[in-house]
């Protein structure tokens, strides 16, 4: 870990963002996505982000990776102002998106090369190979991967650049149940080692509880923010843990998914 | 004669592997005698074929085409011996054996069809015999022409590539090159290259420059297509994710879109690659004075048929080769697509 330049965290602000898109069924009108979006994350925070799909989770992080841009407000990374896509800000999708003509090794050096830093920073591509377990497979192709090894390169090709901020949209959405909780800890174990600042959509109650600092919770048309809840279980979290499961009920509670939900059956 | 061959047939059958276990022990294993036999045997089938039915052609001609069936015979002799020792020869005599008995003895069937019952009209129709003989005779000028050919097919193929491969990247990029670039090349493009040998004649300064231009612009249409429409279709989430790692246009061009486009440039490239073949020998046949499209028609005005035959066997070889030259190539880049590494 030695060989590892330190990662500088920085703090993520949002300040009363707004989106719209054209309708689709009707290209005059636009129908809001963002509804005046504020929040704010300290730096080496690690942030949940939950709500129904369609709430603008997605269109959220885009603003923030400044793939899209919002129709007033603004984006703040530390003191700075963003207006595009930079390497201080990693995104990983639920799509693990490696480029398939590269091996892994090459996938993991992408942003070095694209930033021209390959030839100073080329040890530290042998040591995120091994943070994420896969000093072995540098040379396979993306498609010889199971999904948690692919999720793991693409991890490990945002890490490499040291961004300040990792925004992480749905990132283990595509896993089964055992190889989930095992990326759940990587990427806690990830996070931990290097303090960066996370943004970590998710539509997993149980998987926003497992890892953040704070919880929160999205609301749909337009997209804004409901509830922001301090998650202050202790590190190692059980996920059996009485605790967890009150913070969970409470969660489906402000969901309204608590309590006496309706039979199945019902005759 | 034709009872000789049968015996060997059904143990051609008998020899395709069923699973990969009885594959793994027939590698092992020696090639089954039949099979061994299989090609001296058509040689000896079709040249005695040719003996029975050639009492009254050139002895000349019988001569050439005995010493090639006393080749092919001394040479699979030999290879059928070497195989004992050699796997990776056993393999391929394994796999190529049934092809190289069938060829044999289709020449033989062509001998029976033309010199022996004359079903085909001469003179269009010459015989292997006569064929051979003009391929040997003639070597000197059909490898000259082989050799203007080539000269003239690789220079406007890869003119022809490196404008479309500019042209395709800048329309499949660019949505204002694509605005202006789209529309002439959907209306210019389909036009036959061949169509512009007029013009062509007219404008270029040497019939050889307007034969290497048309070739040129035959491949550059497939090729700007394909790789317009491989770059444009880029999946937009490699590009995001691109830029989220820092990357610049250079990086995202080239690093990006191109190598996502490769699958679909080399699609543009055989396409090319076949219509270059076209357009080559219709443009030697017209305007240039050397090539082999030029050698078809010089023989043909000499109602020379025997030689447009040895030409279109040489042209097979020729073009055949190229085209497996690409697929190799094409192997070579696209490793990350077939599987080859597996794990």
């Amino acid at each position: 870990m030695v060989a590892l330049a330190e990662t500088e965290a920085s703090s993520l602000g949002v300040h009363g963002v707004s989106k719209s898109f054209p309708a689709p069924d009707d290209p005059f009108t636009r129908r809001q996505a963002l509804g005046n979006i504020s929040l704010s994350i300290a730096a080496g925070e690690l942030v949940s982000l939950i709500g129904p799909s369609g709430c603008g989770k997605s269109t959220l992080l885009r603003l923030i990776a400044g793939l899209d841009f919002a129709d007033s407000g603004e984006v703040l990374i530390g003191s700075e102002r963003i207006n595009e896509p930079g390497a201080e800000r990693g995104l990983v999708f639920q799509d693990p998106n490696l480029f398939p003509w590269l091996t892994v090794r090459r996938n993991i050096e992408a942003g070095l090369v694209a930033r021209g830093v390959l030839r100073e920073k080329r040890n530290e591509v042998d040591e995120f190979m091994r943070l994420v377990g896969l000093e072995a497979f540098g040379d396979a192709y993306p498609h010889h991967l199971s999904g948690g090894m692919a999720q793991r390169v693409a991890l490990a090709r945002a890490l490499i650049i040291h961004p300040k901020v990792l925004l992480l949209d749905e990132p283990l959405g595509a896993l089964d149940a055992f190889t989930r909780m095992r990326m759940q800890d990587e990427v806690l174990r990830l996070w931990q080692t290097h303090r960066t600042t996370i943004l970590f959509v998710t539509h997993d109650i149980d998987e926003a509880i497992y890892m953040s600092d704070r919880i929160m919770i999205m609301t749909q048309s337009p997209g804004r923010i409901d509830q922001t809840i301090a998650n202050t279980l202790a590190r190692p979290r059980d996920r059996s843990s009485p605790e967890f499961l009150r913070l969970r009920g409470n969660i489906l509670e402000l969901l309204h998914f608590a309590g006496n939900a309706p039979a199945a059956n019902g005759t | 004669m034709s009872r000789a061959v049968s015996p060997s047939s059904p143990s051609l059958v008998e020899s395709r592997p069923e699973s990969n276990a009885s594959q793994a022990i027939e590698r092992r294993s020696a090639l089954p005698w039949p099979m061994q036999l299989a090609v001296p045997v058509a040689a000896l089938v079709t040249f005695g074929i040719h003996l029975l039915i050639s009492s009254n052609a050139p002895p000349l001609e019988t001569h050439s085409y005995m010493l090639l069936f006393w080749e092919i015979l001394g040479v699979s002799i030999v290879l059928a011996i070497a195989q004992s020792f050699w796997t990776a020869l056993r393999q391929w005599m394994r796999h190529m054996w049934p092809i190289f008995t069938a060829a044999i003895l289709l020449i033989g069937f062509w001998d029976v069809i033309t010199l022996g019952f004359h079903l085909l009209p001469l003179p269009y129709f010459p015989g292997p015999a006569v064929v051979l003989r003009s391929l040997i005779s003639d070597r000197a000028l059909l490898l000259d022409s082989t050799w203007h050919s080539l000269v003239l097919l690789l220079s406007g193929y890869t003119l022809g590539v490196i404008v479309g491969l500019v042209s395709g990247v800048c329309i499949g990029w660019s949505t204002s090159v694509r605005y202006w670039g789209m529309p002439l090349l959907k209306v210019v493009g389909p036009i036959p290259a061949t169509a512009w040998i007029p013009l062509a004649m007219v404008v270029a300064p040497s019939a050889i420059v307007s034969a290497a231009g048309l070739v040129a612009l035959a491949v550059w249409f497939p090729v700007t297509m394909l790789t317009a429409s491989g770059i444009s279709n880029t999946r937009a989430s490699y590009l995001d994710v691109a830029r989220t790692l820092g990357a610049g246009r250079g990086y995202l061009i080239f690093r990006v879109a191109i190598p996502a486009a490769v699958p679909n440039i080399f699609i543009g490239l055989f396409m090319g690659l076949g219509a270059s073949f076209l357009t080559l020998v219709v443009a030697e046949s017209v305007g240039v004075k050397s090539g082999l499209g030029w050698y078809v028609s010089w023989a043909q005005g000499w109602a020379e048929y025997a030689k447009v035959f040895a030409a279109l066997i040489i042209m097979a070889g020729f073009f055949s080769t190229l085209m497996t030259l690409l697929f190799k190539i094409r192997d070579r880049m696209l490793v990350w697509q077939k599987g080859v590494i597996k794990w």
